[in-house]
């Protein structure tokens, strides 16, 4: 187990770099603090894997440093990492059984048969495959052999860090669920550093303590589902996380009001905002009335989910949802809009502004 | 659904039918045919019923025969197969030098048989050849013509040179389709580069080298021309294997009965090698599937 901390970490595919453009990561830094339970969320192509790869050591960076409790190990081979990596897609040793299949990341570290068996036997009741141990790898169905997978990366119990590339793409549903719990129990019992990769958001927010979301080969946000939900540093997180996600309003801000098309909102707060300034509203914080005060708005249709109702509005050509809970009424002659106190999020030019004389 | 019946349909049978009977089986019957005959010429032949079996089964020089070519076949199979492994996991992955390397792998291939043992009985002359010349030159008692053993080791040499590419061509394109999923998860469970080998890329390749095996035994026991040329099946009869030792009968000798209870038996064992190998890889296959 250990800190892995990334120092001014880039990555580029090409041999050459030359703008910005070309990295398929770009710099940055961050800890990973031991023992955290961290997801790593982003839409396909944006980065993900290929930080991960570094990581665990499949990627030499084109440039930083990457540092597992302090020591340099950017260039270290994979395997002194000692790093646990389960990937998208199953890898299984065909010729082998299940058993030895789980068994062989701690043969090759020459551990003791007993102590092997023991923990073979654990994990193979974790991802609920004692009755196949001893049958044949190659026969077995995607899902089977991507628990293997699974168990063969969580089968050594010292590694430094679990790494997940987006390991429950072939599992069903049902199972997934299952596997989740479990890894988030594995993760309580043992304090290992995970990282899981993926790009379903319930995933994410379900199993980490932590999401890490990026965009375009950058980390746009770290922080607990929470302020993810709440305060998007990005208009990328705030469309991609959320269902619906998070409403924009092209605005113009001077000081504490801001001016949607005709109508003036109240901010709470004075900002001082450039360029392509905008608002972000979650629809679960729009409020429907008739008439009055707020941003004119018609509805265009509403739909039942469940738990709540998502209503279709049009702003000024634009498409506008918003959330009301399955009691709520919502007026037949609904004409404008308003805001709940407190949810409203400036934006210039895709990054969160914050209110003058505050950091947060 | 409901099948038409229609007796007329053999009749698109017959061209192949045709084609097979002048082609393989009218051929093969005529060698029946003068394997159950004797001829004192005159185009005379005498009832001889099994005798030439009997007599090809009780002969020495078949036995010898079949046991060089058995040998001759095992002993390139060991090295051919791999070697062929070991160049094709050495072989640059991508670029330039992987077409660069594919190309010179496949010259040898594209030689006709006549030209290489041509190739090789020049190499390993002695007066003028860079091989023969070297070897002697460096104190080396290196006759190819003379010597048992240098002619086994040419012949040997020539096969391999010939012929290991096929085999790392094939062992190349089965290493090729492994993905790289498997490479990283390897190194993640810190398997040795003996476990990668022995537990990804072997499996992963086993079905190109049962191919690769097949062709290069069935290619082996047949051969004929490469140490026809190169050593006439010399010194002695050292390199008389089976196919020249059928045509010495059969054309040198104008033994045709025994040559073609000769021929049959030679037919025999190829049969049953291939219908072995075929089954094995066929076991293989529904041990893959299930």
């Amino acid at each position: 187990m250990a800190k892995i901390t990334l120092e001014n970490l880039a990555h580029s595919y090409l041999p050459n770099p030359k703008s910005e453009d070309d990295f398929a990561l770009k710099e940055l830094n961050h800890d990973w603090v031991d023992g955290e339970a961290y997801a790593l969320l982003g839409s396909s192509g944006c980065g993900k894997s290929t930080l991960l790869n570094i990581i665990s050591g499949l990627l030499i960076p084109s440039q930083g440093r990457v540092l597992f409790d302090g020591k340099d190990v950017t260039t270290a081979p994979t395997a002194d990492r000692n790093i646990a990596q389960v990937f998208q897609f199953p890898v299984v040793y065909d010729t082998m059984s299940v058993r030895q299949n789980l068994a062989f990341p701690l043969k090759n570290r020459g551990m003791e048969a007993s102590e092997i068996a023991r923990r073979v036997q654990k994990v193979a009741a974790m991802i609920d495959m004692e009755a196949q141990l001893d049958h044949k790898a190659r026969g077995l169905t995607a899902d089977a052999k991507q628990k293997i997978s699974l168990g063969r990366g969580m089968v050594r119990e010292d590694v430094n860090a679990l790494l997940f590339d987006e390991p429950l793409t072939v599992i069903d549903p049902h199972m997934k669920w299952e596997l989740r719990t479990q890894l988030k129990k594995l993760h309580q019992d043992f304090g290992h550093t995970m990282i899981y990769v993926t790009h379903d958001q319930t995933e994410a927010l379900t199993f980490a303590d932590k999401v890490v979301v990026m965009f375009d080969g950058r980390v746009v946000q770290i922080g607990s589902p929470q302020e993810l939900f709440e305060r998007p540093a990005h208009t990328f997180v705030g469309y991609f996380i959320g269902s619906p996600g998070m409403n924009l309003f092209d605005a113009q801000i001077d000081g504490n009001t801001a001016r949607v098309g005709d109508a003036t909102v109240q901010l709470d707060g004075a900002y001082t905002a450039h360029g392509k300034t905008q608002l972000g509203v979650r629809p679960e914080f729009i409020r429907l009335s008739a008439g009055g005060e707020g941003i004119p708005a018609t509805v265009r249709r509403v739909e039942d989910v469940g738990r709540h109702k998502i209503v279709r509005l049009d702003v000024a050509g634009r498409e506008i949802n918003a959330v009301a809970t399955e009691g709520e009424e919502i007026p037949a002659d609904t004409n404008r809009i308003t805001f709940a106190p407190g949810s409203v999020n400036v934006y210039a030019d895709d990054w969160r502004v914050t209110p003058r004389g505050t950091d947060a | 659904m409901n099948k038409t019946v229609n007796q007329k349909a053999w009749f698109l049978v017959l061209p192949v039918l045709i084609l097979v009977a002048f082609s393989a089986v009218i051929p093969l019957m005529t060698v029946v045919n003068y394997s159950v005959q004797d001829t004192f010429g005159n185009n005379q032949f005498f009832w001889a019923g099994l005798t030439w079996f009997e007599d090809m089964l009780h002969s020495d020089r078949m036995w010898n025969a079949l046991g060089r070519q058995l040998m001759f076949s095992a002993i390139i199979l060991a090295i051919e197969v791999p070697l062929g492994i070991f160049v094709a996991l050495n072989m640059p992955k991508k670029g330039f030098w992987s077409s660069f390397c594919l190309v010179v792998m496949s010259l040898p291939l594209l030689i006709p048989w006549n030209v290489v043992g041509t190739i090789w009985q020049i190499f390993g002359r002695v007066d003028i050849g860079l091989l023969g010349y070297t070897m002697d030159a460096l104190g080396f008692d290196y006759n190819y013509t003379q010597d048992t053993f240098d002619a086994w080791v040419t012949v040997i040499a020539m096969d391999v040179w010939h012929w290991t590419s096929l085999v790392a061509l094939l062992a190349y394109a089965g290493l090729r389709s492994i993905p790289d999923a498997y490479y990283q998860a390897a190194k993640i469970d810190q398997a040795s580069r003996w476990a990668v080998f022995r537990y990804i890329e072997l499996p992963k390749m086993a079905g190109v080298l049962m191919i690769a095996i097949l062709l290069r035994f069935m290619d082996s026991f047949m051969i004929y021309t490469e140490p026809f040329v190169l050593t006439g099946g010399g010194p002695g009869n050292a390199t008389t294997f089976l196919s020249i030792d059928l045509v010495k009968m059969a054309l040198g000798q104008f033994d045709l009965g025994p040559a073609a209870a000769f021929s049959l038996m030679y037919f025999l064992v190829i049969m049953v090698i291939s219908w072995v190998f075929y089954t094995v890889m066929t076991t293989l296959d529904k041990r893959d599937g299930k």
